[in-house]
């Protein structure tokens, strides 16, 4: 198939009016990739212009729904009308699994000060208090948290001072969030501001040592569908201790206890990078980007851990593992490829995935001909070599960036010079680093930011491609194309696609996608025949 | 168990509202001005509004939910969303092409005080809005009432827009043939029944908001980004010649019908939504007198139909005790029809405030049910219901998917109805309004204490035949 991207481009901004034109095609780009030169530079984490129907959400959504909704023993209490408490109600397909009936999961449980009207004229803060005091008396939970919507900046609650007031009187952890959903441009202002409050009122109160000999924490990992249970018993198999994940299955407690670790391991750069970075600073805890979507993928992540380690035993018992779970990971691409090769996939999802599933598709002989982030930055698309070249703009100047300094006490590095600058210098690691999706994309497949639903529509139009992945706003829209939809959010009731067995899974969902007959009855056998022939003829007996 | 934290001890409450049962104002206006057609529902307020209402439409739908936002940032919170919401009509009309565009506020700009009149005429006044093209409007307030007083506004708001006086010669002095009917917020299966009742009576009617051909469309493969349904403009315009108004549901239809009549003097029959065998009797009257025609033999048979469903399966559902949670027309009618069917409705809760709503529950239930409990309004949530379940027990539930919670941790069957149903399919398609709405329904109820009883009975009285 040969399509001309750089014409397409322009087939996309043809109808827009000229300042969104001209916006839009910064943020849609070919992908250049040439010997010894880098990708192309892409504009994103720049507003969505009024009246474009995008795929994003806003900073409250990345606040309370991407990294603190999946952990099951604190109390998110939403302060704001009813509408932003109710949407975020377990929606997102976290799961999370207590170790014992007795233990606490407060994720089936939406909670709200459901603001009126009174408090919006007269300030919510009394209400709010309230709100804390109830919901310690009938949960006596270890932690609150207050995530504040729109209207509570504007009417000027002051959340952190009651919050303060409240862990004073309570005893508990209680702590606020300002992520009100103007903030940024995107969820992602909300992933910030959720890693700075993490950082600041939880992360590093428990210093009880932790057990095991090779100790990690999986950041940007939130188990949707499952994924983290894989991911843990991996891990587990190989003799690596997952001390926190943040924060899919994830607790307080072991939040808590994370800079007790010696490695971070980065998923989703977009939504934990901050905190990675801030317990390297504080703590000296360096990290390294993972990725466990495919299987091949997943096995160069163990490997850069056991290397991060240098352990030959558990580089050994490393490589055992992934001989083992290759054995099936092959046989079951050897029966899929054949059916997928050569079909075309489009990824716009998220702030990683995007990213990581294109070497799932890859792995069944699928191209990824365009993909894009809902709420990336440049650091994403492009590496986060880029980042001194990022101009900060009004918006993401509004976020607050904590300052870290070394913990006078807490502070230990775990790698010396020289080893660090090994590590650095190997081709197989990226340490405190991510190298960003366009350099895994292929020369002239379109890479575009926060894609317009008209962008996709024409995307559509012109591929045709065997599917399309995206969230749950755009999946019935695409299936009314004749082109299935697999929802990358949520799974669809689906998966777990992580890991290698994930990796499985996630080969037979889009095989039973592509190859499914059923998209070829919409069109009604009396439509398939031009012309008002008869097929057949009555007799009578 | 998923909740195993709520504690049967009941505790007054003053501030915390936990396991909501209602959602915010904004998305029921989405939802109304989606049943216009070639209508393009606008978000006035920060782009996670928009977002989480779509994502919430789709998942209850299963279809594609078009809407726009204002995007607001923090610029916009501070100096107000005039710049914004004016850059969106002209985006909105250039690459989206609609008739009409619905505008609706949310906390936010509440909270700033945009006007949204004032710059709605701004950008008429700036040629931003095509010849033939309409900006409307309503205030949704995400802080008062629920999802369904925002369907209500948006609904009244197509009155207040669109309908207009008759012109002409005999304008005003004979009322026009067609009946407005209101069917409030049903389904899309639910408003296409509405229009079938009405059809076999003869009678011309304009059916406002209507859903059906949006939101359940057919796959065809070639995706249409404003589908063929929608009540259309000109039809909304004659709305204020028609010879009478029929609202259904008060609680999301009344505001609107009450509009017609102020403005244009239509007379106006409020009615419970018809769902259940007497409150569509009651809708099914109102038909006879309006078409000044006997039931037709294919209504009556319909009827006869859902009656011998009733009196055959009587003993299954004499004294079943029955919690409904959701929205207040909805609530009104199901307890009714339940108490008819000498089931018991012994908890209703919605989180909708209203004055009516006790005092339309009484009528319904008629004193049949003198231990069943009320709560309504902020502070009346699904935690409060439960906690009554806790200390006695129900035989079933009738609500949105959130019950499923309940339904897992009490071992109670649930009959999903109402919204959002974001896990099963069938409640866009299959209508429970009308006769044969009901006979669903009970299919429903009966098929859930069925499957129940199949499982728990023993082995030796596990039956085959009912």
């Amino acid at each position: 198939m040969s399509i001309d991207a750089a014409q397409i481009k322009q087939q996309l901004l043809e109808v827009y009016p000229s300042k969104v034109a001209r916006k839009r095609a910064g943020q849609i780009v070919v992908n250049r990739k040439a010997e010894g030169q880098e990708v192309p530079e892409i504009l994103s984490n720049v507003r969505t212009l009024p009246g474009i129907i995008s795929q994003r959400g806003c900073c409250y959504a990345g606040c309370k729904g991407v990294v603190l909704g999946p952990t099951r023993d604190i109390v998110n209490i939403t302060h704001g009308p009813i509408g932003c408490g109710f949407y975020s109600w377990l929606t997102r397909r976290n799961q999370t699994r207590p170790p014992t009936p007795e233990d606490e999961n407060f994720m089936t449980y939406c909670f709200s000060t459901d603001m009126q009207e009174e408090q919006i004229v007269f300030g919510g803060e009394k209400k709010l208090r309230q709100a804390i005091q109830e919901a310690y008396d009938l949960f006596h939970p270890k932690a609150i948290g207050v995530f504040s919507t729109c209207p509570v900046g504007l009417i000027g609650d002051d959340v952190h001072s009651v919050t303060a007031d409240m862990k004073e009187k309570l005893g508990i952890n209680v702590f606020g969030f300002s992520c009100e959903g103007y903030k940024g441009v995107s969820q992602s202002a909300g992933h910030h501001i959720a890693n700075n409050q993490l950082f600041k009122h939880v992360i590093g109160r428990d210093d009880k040592p932790l057990p095991g000999k090779f100790r990690i924490n999986m950041l940007g990992e939130y188990n949707i569908g499952g994924d983290a249970f894989l991911i843990e018993d991996l891990l587990e198999r190989c003799g690596i201790t997952l001390c926190a994940t943040f924060s899919g299955n994830s607790t307080v407690g072991a939040f808590e206890r994370a800079h007790g670790a010696d490695l971070n391991c980065v998923m989703c750069h977009r939504s934990i990078n901050y905190v990675a970075d801030m317990i390297q600073k504080k703590y000296g805890i360096p990290w390294i980007k993972v990725n466990l979507l495919s299987a091949d993928a997943t096995a160069k992540s163990l490997r850069r851990i056991a290397q991060y380690f240098d352990d030959p035993e558990l580089s050994e018992r490393t490589e055992q593992v992934i001989q083992q779970e290759m054995v099936a990971v092959v046989k079951a691409q050897r029966e899929i490829r054949p059916r997928c090769e050569g079909k075309l996939a489009m990824l716009f999802v998220g702030g990683s995935r995007a990213h990581h599933y294109q070497f799932l598709f890859a792995e069944i002989g699928m191209r990824t001909v365009a993909a894009g982030y809902e709420f990336g930055h440049r650091d994403d698309y492009e590496g986060r070599r880029v980042l001194p070249t990022i101009k900060i703009d009004a918006d993401s100047r509004n976020i607050e960036e904590l300052r870290v300094e070394p913990d006078p006490e807490k502070y230990q590095p775990r790698l010396d010079a020289d080893r660090r600058a090994a590590l650095s210098a190997s081709a197989d690691m990226e340490l405190n680093d991510y190298r960003g999706m366009m350099p895994d994309m292929e020369h002239g497949t379109l890479v575009i930011d926060d894609i317009s639903h008209h962008e996709m529509e024409r995307l559509l139009e012109i591929y045709r491609p065997a599917v399309f992945c995206a969230g749950i706003k755009e999946k019935y829209a695409v299936q009314k194309f004749g082109i299935p939809c697999k929802q990358l959010h949520s799974y669809d009731y689906g998966g777990p696609y992580a890991a290698f067995q994930g990796a499985i899974n996630f080969y037979r969902e889009i095989d039973r996608m592509v190859n499914t007959q059923v998209w070829s009855f919409i069109q009604p056998p009396w439509e398939k025949h031009a012309g008002p022939t008869l097929e057949a003829t009555y007799v009578r007996e | 168990m998923l909740l195993r934290h709520t504690p049967p001890e009941l505790a007054e409450r003053q501030a915390l509202t936990v396991n909501p049962a209602k959602t915010c104002q904004p998305i029921g206006a989405m939802y109304a001005a989606l049943g216009i057609h070639n209508c393009l529902p606008h978000s006035h307020g920060s782009q996670g509004c928009c977002a989480y209402h779509r994502s919430t439409l789709t998942r209850h739908y299963k279809e594609p939910i078009m809407a726009a936002t204002s995007a607001f940032t923090e610029g916009a919170s501070v100096f107000g969303g005039q710049a914004n919401l004016l850059q969106a009509i002209t985006n909105i009309f250039t690459i989206y092409d609609p008739d009409v565009i619905a505008v609706h506020t949310t906390c936010l700009s509440e909270t700033i005080g945009d006007d949204i009149p004032q710059i709605v005429s701004k950008a008429r006044d700036e040629g931003k809005i095509p010849p033939g093209k309409r900006v409307i409007h309503c205030n949704t307030p995400s802080y008062v009432g629920s999802h369904v007083t925002g369907f209500s506004n948006m609904v009244k708001a197509m009155v207040d827009y669109f309908a207009e006086s008759p012109k002409g010669p005999s304008a005003g002095t004979t009322p026009g043939r067609a009946v407005n009917v209101i069917p409030g917020w049903v389904e899309p299966g639910d408003t296409r029944e509405i229009k079938r009742l009405a059809g076999e009576f003869g009678i011309e009617s304009i059916v406002f908001p209507d859903t059906s051909d949006v939101l359940d469309a057919p796959q065809t493969g070639k995706a249409q980004f404003y589908p063929k349904g929608g009540v259309a403009v000109e039809e909304l315009a004659r709305t204020a010649a028609s010879r009478a108004t029929v609202c259904l549901g008060p609680t999301a239809s009344e505001a609107a019908a009450r509009q017609l009549y102020t403005k244009f003097k239509i007379p106006l029959e409020s009615l419970e939504l018809p769902i259940g065998l007497r409150a569509t009797d009651r809708f099914v009257n109102t038909l006879r007198h309006l078409a000044r025609s006997p039931v037709p033999a294919s209504v009556a048979a319909e009827r006869g139909r859902l009656m011998d469903m009733v009196t055959d399966m009587h003993q299954y559902l004499y004294q079943v005790r029955v919690a409904l949670w959701g929205d207040p027309d909805q609530l009104v009618s199901l307890a009714g029809f339940l108490a008819d069917l000498d089931m018991r409705p012994v908890y209703v809760v919605t989180g909708t405030p209203g004055k009516q709503f006790e005092k339309r529950l009484e009528t319904a239930l008629a004193g049949r049910v003198p231990e069943a409990k009320f709560r309504q309004g902020p502070g009346a949530d699904m935690f409060l219901m439960h906690q009554w379940i806790k200390n006695e027990k129900v035989d079933l539930l009738i609500g949105n998917t959130y019950g499923k919670y309940i339904a897992r941790d009490e071992g109670v069957p649930l009959v999903r109805h109402g919204f959002p149903i974001l896990d099963r399919v069938g409640h866009s398609y299959f209508p429970t309004v009308g006769y044969r709405g009901a006979m669903r329904l009970l299919e429903m109820i009966l098929s859930a204490l069925m499957d129940k009883k199949d499982r728990d009975s023993p082995e030796e009285s596990f039956e085959l035949v009912m």
